[in-house]
Formats: structure tokens, C-alpha cells, sequence
């Protein structure tokens, strides 16, 4: 009690007439130092916004809109086009949201409805954990352990199988040395797939059990109740929980570095090498010695910012009714 | 009659196929994890011995180990977690229990939101640009602003979480003693919601000590051993990433064994705080 009543730094000077207690001259002092903390994150993601436009100006000027549909970039002339990047980041981020999202909403639905009480937890945490293996973990491991595999098992065979003049001949065009789009797209997935089946599993067992056991009850399958019960209840937060993912995927880039092959011009086949944004700034970044070079890696940063910013705040937008519901 | 019979036996099948297709999901996932697993423990422990903690990075062909960048990865993410904690606990006391449900709260929340999941790598240009352009040169502090960029999100949205759940009661207790609001948060709320918040700030930690992107071009790297703040410093992700891609096999030896050190650090503070999850449940 004495404590609370003598607060370390209380002023000495209260007037003892009010019956203010004391400390409370310190009350506006403490609400606007966590305010401030507030503003200061608030401020934080405009200086970011600010400082890319700033940095990213002289390379939009310079190129103008070329800067987006061009795709040769050479540090050494300082030909800066970055649609090579641009997109390869859209390209790896939509292959690795369609491959993964079937199998997470699988495992959500697996875990809330078919899986053995014994295992529910284990499993559960072991999905998990693979959010929390940090993305260099995943990039080594695609690097030294599944590229190599992957060009075995899936490419050569692919490739060699392809009819010569035919569209799949295109589409599988590359080198078979395990890196490139369709890698870096299935490591993206790999990564992602644990935010979404989490995220899922959430919204799923947000649905009331009597609503479920309702269509149970008319005789539904586990599949009908899922499909049609289910998924329906939880729609609009199981968009915004899909554009987490996508936006984790966008924006990814260790992972992606390891594996993607990381060359500047427009991708051929999913088998052929690109880039994606982050990498190009990861692989570039510390090493660029010329200010326009900087300039074409921050107006690149640029433009990845701005895309992410608007698929998290739809995301955001959409998960945020359910959020303060519960 | 037949067809009656017809559509049942296509409803099960359909049933059957899709149970089917779950469980094959799951044990793809989980087959990821085991096999990522197999794969450090099978190339990292190899190479792990005394020297991986006691001596600096080598030359390629010379021995040494990965102290300097496990030291360097401790001070980037204390100092990190230092900022990070201070400006988290306050910024998510202030949502909770100052701003609420005012407009400006409501765009303070959604701001943070969106930096939870910000590209962690448009965070480290960010910090080049205020913290490395201008002074002239990479550095641990900025390494360690970028990181606590990262986790003060984090820790912000954990402590206005917890704050939230606390019961009204606590608050009007507070009221009742004539005990000004400052101190009610500081001596009550906080202390109730202690095991939330540090809950919130291992989640952070986990989710900094392995990130690369943002100390790329911020700490950069530091062949040597160091313990200056102001100059560039090695970190364990950053010699992974440079080592890995190298062409030495004794390098890549080495980057495996750091990823190894990384993953178990990770997955052990992730198991921690789940274990901490589990024990303060049942009290409530």
C-alpha cells in the first residue's frame, strides 16, 4: 500500500488542500508517453512510405513508365526496368497461393473435424511450429535438399517427357538444375501453408457447434458440412485469412533467394530462372555502389510496399469484424 | 429406388475421397516439417563442436566457428527487444486503455497491424535510408533498429490483447483506493496481464533472431569478433545466407550448422511459450 501511495518521482509541491492523490500530477505525463509510443509506430510506417518515395523518385524519373514494362536491368549501363521483378514477385506469389492454399484448407478441415482427439494437439502444434521456422531454414533447405530432388524427379522426367513443338514444351522450358519459378513458388507455398491452415482452423472452430450439428442432424456428410455449412459461416474472414498468406508470400525473401535462380529477364517457363522483388534487393542492395542503382532497388522496394499494403488491408479489412468479436 | 441408392452411394464416395484428401494434406505438412528436421539434425550436428562456440568465422580452408556471429545475433536482438519492449507495452497500454475505440486508436491499430506483416526486407531500406545512408556506414544499431521495427508490432498487439481480457474490477478497484491511473496500470493491470506480455515478447524474439532480410544491408557482416554497436556486426542469419551460398565446402558446413542452432533456438522459445500458454490457462 505504502507503495502505491508514495509513487517514486511524485512531486513534492501537491497542494495539500485538493484531495488529489498523489502521483496524479504524473497521470496526463504517463497517457501522453504512451500515446507518443502509439504515434511513434504510426509515424513509423509513414517515414517508411516516405522515405521509399523519396529514395525511389530519381529511378521513376529517370525511366518514367519504362521503369515497369522494360525488363532489362544492367548496373552497368544503369538501365534500370523492373518488370522482370515486378512480375516474378505476382507470378511466384499466385503459384505458391494456389498450391497451397487446397492443402492448407485441407489440414484446417482435418484437424476441426476428422482427427483423432489423441493426435489433435500434436498435430496441430507441429503446423505451427513450421510458421515459426525462420525463412533461412527454409531456404537452405530448398537450396541443398529439395532443389536437387526436384530437379531428379520433376523436371528432367517433365521435361524429356514434353512433346517437342508442343505447349508443354514451352511451358516446362528452363534447366533442370532444381532453381527457378516453380521452386521458389513451392518453398513460398511450403512457408505459407502453416499461417493459413492456422488462421483456418481458427475461423472453423469460430462456428457454433449447434449450427454444425444441424446439418449433421438432416444427414450431411462431413463434406457437405464443410462445404456448405461451414465455409459459408466463415467466407469473409477466410479471404482475409487467404491474403495473409498472399502477402507473407509477396514479400518473402530469403527463401525465395535460395532457390529462384535470380535473373532479371522475364521468366520463360516455370522451370526457367527470374527474380522477385525482395531478391533482387537482397542479392543487389549492399553491394550497389552507384546512386541510380539504389534508386532503382528503393523504387522497387517501392512498388512491392504498395502492392503488399493493399493486399494486407483488405485482408486486414476483412478479418477485422471478427477480430474484436471474440 | 436405384437411383435414390445411386446418389448415397455418390455422397459417401465423395465423402470418403475428400477425408482422404485431408488426411493426405496433413501428413504432407507435417512430412515438411520432419523432413526440414531430418535434414538440419543430419547435416548440422556433424559439424557441431566446441569450436562453433568458441572461435570467430574462418578464412575458407581454415577452422573456426560461428561465435562472433551468435554473440553479434544476441546484441542485435537484446538491444532490438529493449526498444521494441518499452514501445510495445506502451503503445499497446495506450490502445487498450487510453485511445479504445476512437478513430485515431482504430487507425493506430490497423497501422500495426499492416507492419505485423510488412515485408521485413522494405524495413531494412527503410532503416538504410535514416540510419546507414546518412551517417556514412553499416552498423549494429541499425541492424538492431530494423529488428525492432519488427517486434514492437508484435509486442503492441500482445499487450493490448491481454490488457483487454483483464476484468473491468481490476480497473474500478484502482478507482476506488483513489489511486491515480498511471499508477493503476503500472501496479495492477500490468501485473496482472505479465504472463500475456511475455508471451507477446518471446513470440517477437522467436520471430527476430531468425530473420536475414532486414540486416542484409544494415548490420551487414563482420568477419571478426566484436562487440562495438557502432560498426558492423555479424550476425548468425547473415553468415548462414553468405556462407550457404558460398562455394567452400567447410562454409557450407558451417551455415548448416548455424541453421541448425537458429531452427532449435526457434522452435524451443515457440514451445516455451506455448508451454507457458498451457499452465496460466487453466487459473483463469
Amino acid at each position: 500500500m505504502a507503495d502505491i501511495a508514495t509513487p517514486a518521482g511524485a512531486p513534492a509541491s501537491v497542494p495539500r488542500k485538493t484531495v488529489r492523490p498523489r502521483g496524479a500530477a504524473l497521470d496526463p505525463i504517463f497517457g501522453f508517453i504512451c500515446g507518443a509510443a502509439a504515434t511513434a509506430l504510426l509515424s513509423a510506417l509513414a517515414l517508411v512510405l516516405g522515405s521509399l518515395l523519396i529514395g525511389g523518385m530519381p529511378a521513376f524519373q529517370k525511366a518514367g513508365l519504362s521503369f515497369f514494362t522494360s525488363t532489362s536491368w544492367n548496373p552497368v549501363t544503369e538501365v534500370y526496368g523492373g518488370a522482370g521483378p515486378i512480375i516474378g514477385t505476382l507470378i511466384t506469389s499466385a503459384l505458391a497461393l494456389i498450391l497451397a492454399l487446397p492443402v492448407a484448407f485441407c489440414v484446417a478441415v482435418f484437424l476441426t473435424e476428422f482427427c483423432p482427439r489423441v493426435l489433435r494437439r500434436p498435430v496441430g502444434i507441429a503446423v505451427e511450429l513450421l510458421a515459426g521456422v525462420p525463412s533461412i531454414v527454409y531456404g537452405m533447405w530448398g537450396l541443398f535438399v529439395f532443389a536437387p530432388a526436384f530437379a531428379k524427379w520433376v523436371e528432367l522426367p517433365l521435361m524429356t517427357a514434353a512433346p517437342s513443338g508442343s505447349i508443354w514444351e514451352t511451358i516446362v522450358s528452363g534447366v533442370p538444375n532444381g532453381s527457378g519459378i516453380l521452386a521458389a513458388s513451392i518453398i513460398l507455398a511450403i512457408m505459407i501453408l502453416p499461417y493459413i491452415a492456422a488462421t483456418l482452423r481458427e475461423l472453423f472452430l469460430t462456428v457454433p457447434p449447434k449450427v454444425r450439428e444441424s446439418a449433421y442432424g438432416v444427414g450431411c456428410t462431413p463434406l457437405e458440412v464443410v462445404w456448405s455449412v461451414t465455409l459459408p459461416y466463415v467466407s469473409r474472414s477466410a479471404v482475409g485469412a487467404v491474403m495473409l498468406g498472399l502477402g507473407r508470400a509477396l514479400g518473402e525473401t530469403m527463401a525465395v533467394t535460395f532457390v529462384i535462380g535470380n535473373s532479371h529477364r522475364l521468366p520463360q517457363g516455370i522451370f526457367d530462372s527470374g527474380s522477385t522483388i525482395a531478391s533482387t534487393i537482397a542479392n543487389e542492395f549492399a553491394e550497389a555502389t552507384s546512386p541510380e542503382h539504389s534508386a532503382a532497388l528503393v523504387a522497387l522496394g517501392l512498388v512491392l510496399f504498395l502492392i503488399t499494403f493493399i493486399v494486407l488491408a483488405i485482408a486486414r479489412a476483412l478479418l477485422g469484424t471478427e477480430r474484436h468479436k471474440g | 429406388m436405384s437411383g435414390l441408392l445411386g446418389r448415397r452411394a455418390r455422397r459417401s464416395a465423395a465423402n470418403a475421397a475428400f477425408i482422404g484428401a485431408c488426411t493426405l494434406a496433413t501428413i504432407i505438412a507435417v512430412g515438411v516439417l520432419a523432413a526440414i528436421l531430418v535434414s538440419l539434425l543430419h547435416e548440422g550436428l556433424g559439424g557441431l563442436n566446441a569450436a562453433v562456440f568458441t572461435k570467430s568465422t574462418p578464412a575458407p580452408g581454415s577452422d573456426g566457428g560461428l561465435a562472433n556471429a551468435i554473440v553479434g545475433s544476441i546484441m542485435l536482438c537484446g538491444v532490438a527487444m529493449l526498444i521494441a519492449v518499452v514501445v510495445g507495452i506502451l503503445a499497446g497500454t495506450w490502445l487498450a486503455e487510453y485511445g479504445r475505440e476512437s478513430a485515431y486508436a482504430k487507425l493506430v491499430r490497423f497501422v500495426n497491424d499492416v507492419l505485423l506483416s510488412a515485408p521485413s526486407i522494405l524495413i531494412g531500406l527503410f532503416v538504410w535510408e535514416i540510419a546507414v545512408k546518412p551517417v556514412g556506414g553499416f552498423s549494429g544499431f541499425a541492424g538492431s533498429l530494423a529488428l525492432a521495427l519488427l517486434a514492437a508490432p508484435v509486442v503492441t498487439r500482445t499487450t493490448e490483447d491481454v490488457l483487454k481480457l483483464q476484468a473491468r474490477q481490476l480497473r474500478e478497484s484502482g478507482i476506488a483506493l483513489g489511486t491515480p491511473m498511471w499508477i493503476t496500470i503500472r501496479q495492477i493491470l500490468w501485473k496482472a496481464a505479465s504472463g500475456g506480455i511475455v508471451t507477446g515478447a518471446l513470440l517477437a524474439f522467436a520471430r527476430i533472431s531468425g530473420e536475414t532480410a532486414p540486416l542484409l544491408f544494415t548490420s551487414l557482416n563482420n568477419q571478426f569478433f566484436s562487440w562495438n554497436l557502432t560498426k558492423p556486426m555479424a550476425s548468425l542469419p547473415v553468415v548462414i545466407f553468405n556462407y550457404a551460398l558460398s562455394a567452400y565446402d567447410d562454409w557450407r558446413r558451417l551455415a548448416w550448422v548455424g541453421a541448425l542452432l537458429i531452427a532449435v533456438a526457434v522452435l524451443a522459445i515457440n514451445i516455451l511459450v506455448r508451454a507457458l500458454a498451457q499452465e496460466s490457462r487453466p487459473s483463469r
